[in-house]
């Protein structure tokens, strides 16, 4: 009940903020109405976004600048496998896309992974997947070709 | 140890006090050499406070109740993390559970995340998940070690929200 009195009171502040520029430039818009679109805007957005490309992550900070350890260690596995051009998203940057990703994927903790507009996992699970080679096979489906592939050749 | 053992004997030679000596010495080294199922205790003993938080106490009752496990470890890694001595925000759980039997990892985790549903809207901010079935743990127990911390949480502004939740 908590959870829900703040989260409303959360989204309220986000759109009474927007009410007060709607008031300025001269739109009648109800904050309500905005609250309504703001969110299922989001979601709608959201499901482009996964959709946009092959490899999604939604993470804390960048490929380049993590600020998490588990989004780094996504980005480590990503990149031990040769992924280097995927999308990713800073949901430190925008606490909608954070609190809309975990609604729109139904799970509760960032980092999140996407493969073709399907939800995979988080780190555990992409770890689990890395350690048990059906991460090479995952990413064949894609039509991307794991670097692993390549150094097992060259040890051979 | 050898020599020690060469240089009594050769005092007590045709002694039969030497056989009791060696049977003492020899039993008191079986003790001291450690066995898995010390180091796994230990581990455990390591990485669980003498005192268990609200929180963690909750995780632990939870997971209990619904996945009705056959092992279960409730690790809490708040302390390796950017929050305030004592909080109990990050979590590592190992669940083994015959109820995991032919569900996937994402359906696996799921049914952790539903179980632990209200910890995780409220104080809890990570949680790490090895789900396991039984065959898979015999055959490889092992805890999965979380990755260090890169200091995300001082960067967060909902965290003071969620420690305050947590300590409520």
């Amino acid at each position: 009940m908590n959870n829900l009195i703040r989260s409303t009171a959360r989204c309220l502040r986000s759109s009474a903020w927007q009410y007060r520029t709607a008031q300025t430039n001269g739109e009648l818009l109800s904050g309500w109405a905005r609250l309504m679109c703001s969110s299922s805007a989001v979601q709608k957005n959201l499901e482009e976004i996964v959709k946009k490309d092959k490899v999604v992550v939604f993470m804390k900070g960048t490929p380049a600048q993590p600020m998490c350890g588990f989004s780094n260690a996504v980005v480590q596995i990503l990149r031990m496998h040769g992924v280097d051009s995927y999308a990713a998203y800073n949901v430190l940057d925008d606490q909608d896309i954070r609190q809309g990703i975990k609604t729109f994927s139904n799970w509760p903790t960032i980092p999140q992974v996407y493969f073709n507009g399907e939800f995979v996992g988080g780190c555990d699970i992409l770890l689990q997947m890395h350690q048990s080679g059906d991460l090479v096979e995952e990413l064949q489906k894609l039509g991307i070709r794991s670097a692993l592939l390549d150094q097992e050749k060259e040890s051979k | 140890m050898k020599r020690f053992l060469c240089v009594i004997r050769k005092q007590h030679a045709g002694d039969e006090s030497w056989c009791g000596l060696r049977l003492m010495l020899s039993s008191a080294l079986r003790c001291l050499r450690p066995s898995t199922c010390t180091l796994a205790l230990t581990r455990q003993l390591t990485y669980r406070r003498p005192h268990m938080g609200p929180v963690e106490t909750t995780i632990q009752t939870k997971l209990t109740q619904a996945l009705k496990p056959e092992h279960l470890e409730v690790i809490n890694e708040s302390h390796m993390h950017a929050v305030p001595a004592g909080s109990e925000s990050h979590f590592r759980v190992l669940v083994v559970s015959p109820q995991f039997e032919g569900l996937s990892l994402l359906q696996r985790h799921r049914l952790v995340n539903e179980t632990l549903k209200e910890e995780l809207s409220t104080c809890v901010h990570a949680l790490a998940i090895q789900a396991k079935t039984p065959q898979q743990w015999s055959s490889n127990p092992s805890l999965a070690k979380s990755p260090p911390c890169m200091g995300g949480s001082k960067h967060d502004n909902t965290m003071a929200e969620k420690l305050k939740a947590g300590r409520d």
